[in-house]
């Protein structure tokens, strides 16, 4: 289920990205890859799209494990 | 027919290698961190297993930190010129492969001075020369972890527990050993490890790289190369962080696929398991080439063998000489006569040669491998002591 309300973790590469989905995936926090959106900028070409209620739960679990956040964004 | 070659580049591949990278090609080919599509997104989890495979062997607490490259010759130009700077003094030791000593030498030109200490006529290095080497204003040990002439092992551990205390910088080219030999580059304290994919770790050629361990300050490492990586787009300068920043242009995903499958063919063998039956064929090899006679009288020993005589302290690499028979020649009768595969002559590292006292001739070396027998061994010997009993 999804709310169609979503947030975008921008992340400084790919692989960062890559780490976040599968540090979200262990905290059992759906997560999608996807390009960055136009507004945001292009610090990487991809970032990481939760639901925007997830977003606190998904900064504490990247957080924990000491993966570098360039920003959350709701779009 | 068999394989000795293994020093030089592992054959066969273990099973599912050769798939993953037929995978890649036919049902992925997207470029990694390049887009967000769902191949692009396929490409880049490969690549990124790949680095979490290597960094779990190693034990490398960040995969971000696993940088890729073509070979360790790569990682080894990338740590070397990357970090020293007309001034430095860094020391390394008379085993080193040219991948270690040419950069050397070409920094020493430029202002970078270079202590070469010296080892045993079986390649033994002591720590107590390193340490009585290493000077204020030394920035790095740089040392090949087993050496590829004669495959004695360096004590990078002591080594590196003295980097420490002396607060200078320890790389280690793990060429010979990675996947074949345990490494830990927390516990052996370990701040730079170069590694090639195509040995050992059952990759295929064309991976390789260097693990940056955390005392390195990556703002201080420059990178060999500059160039797109995917990431900071809109800036015409390069990255600032790893392993972007010495990861430019698009990488050998299709290599890599194949690398993470050798890994884990490693990790869930176990190198423990690995590096015991190397050391059994080793020991076995080393035994009956020194059990072979000379042509004619059968007192004196027909074959010469180099380094330590013991498998504990070497990699499976062993370097011999049948005694009256120039190297060229029994590598070509080998393989003419026996259908056995193997290296002769100087193995890329004069100094080694020199050291061990086979300079300018070389050496005849079998590099064998997890895939080998025993019964390839005894072939080998069998063969090897029908040629000494044609040697003048």
């Amino acid at each position: 289920m999804t709310s169609g309300e979503y947030a975008v973790i921008l992340v400084y590469s790919t692989s960062y990205a890559i780490r976040a989905e599968k540090v979200l995936l262990k905290a059992g926090i759906q997560s999608k890859m996807i390009p960055v959106p136009r507004h945001l900028g292009s610090n990487c070409g991809v970032c990481v799209r939760i639901e925007r209620a997830d977003k606190e739960a998904a900064r504490q679990a990247l957080e924990a494990v000491g993966v570098e956040i360039d920003g959350v964004h709701d779009i | 027919m068999i394989y000795f070659d293994n020093a030089a580049t592992s054959w066969p591949k273990p099973p599912g290698v050769a798939e993953a990278m037929t995978h890649f090609l036919d049902k992925v080919g997207a470029n990694p961190g390049r887009a967000a599509h769902r191949r692009a997104v396929e490409s880049g989890r490969i690549v990124y297993g790949a680095r979490e495979a290597v960094a779990e062997l190693f034990g490398a607490p960040d995969p971000l930190r696993v940088v890729f490259g073509l070979n360790v010759t790569e990682a080894l130009n990338l740590a070397l010129r990357g970090l020293l700077r007309p001034g430095d003094h860094v020391v390394t030791s008379s085993m080193e492969h040219n991948s270690m000593m040419r950069p050397l030498r070409a920094l020493e030109g430029g202002g970078v001075q270079v202590t070469v200490v010296g080892c045993s006529p079986q390649g033994v290095l002591d720590p107590a020369d390193v340490e009585a080497a290493i000077r204020p204003d030394t920035k790095l040990v740089a040392l090949n972890h087993a050496s590829n002439v004669v495959g004695t092992l360096l004590p990078v551990a002591e080594v590196g527990a003295l980097c420490r205390e002396r607060n200078v910088l320890l790389l280690v080219d793990a060429a010979q050993t990675g996947g074949a030999y345990p490494i830990d580059v927390q516990a052996d304290q370990i701040d730079l490890l170069g590694f090639t994919g195509h040995k050992s770790l059952g990759g295929p050629m064309g991976t390789g790289g260097l693990i940056v361990g955390q005392r390195v300050d990556e703002t201080q490492l420059e990178p060999l190369m500059r160039g797109g990586t995917g990431s900071r787009s809109e800036h015409e300068v390069q990255p600032d962080f790893l392993p972007d920043m010495c990861e430019s242009g698009t990488p050998n995903v299709v290599g890599l696929a194949g690398l993470q499958v050798g890994v884990r063919w490693v990790l869930e063998r176990g190198v423990e398991a690995i590096r015991a039956h190397e050391v059994a064929l080793a020991q076995a090899l080393i035994n009956g080439l020194r059990a072979i006679p000379s042509a004619g009288s059968g007192q004196r020993p027909g074959v010469t063998v180099y380094g330590t005589l013991d498998a504990e302290l070497q990699t499976a690499t062993v370097s011999f000489n049948i005694v009256g028979m120039a190297p060229s020649e029994v590598g070509l009768r080998l393989d003419d006569e026996y259908g056995i595969m193997c290296r002769v002559g100087l193995h890329c590292a004069p100094t080694a040669h020199k050291t061990i006292g086979t300079f300018p001739d070389g050496t005849v070396r079998f590099g064998l491998s997890a895939f080998n027998t025993l019964d390839e061994v005894g072939a080998a010997l069998i063969a090897v002591g029908r040629l000494a009993q044609e040697a003048r």
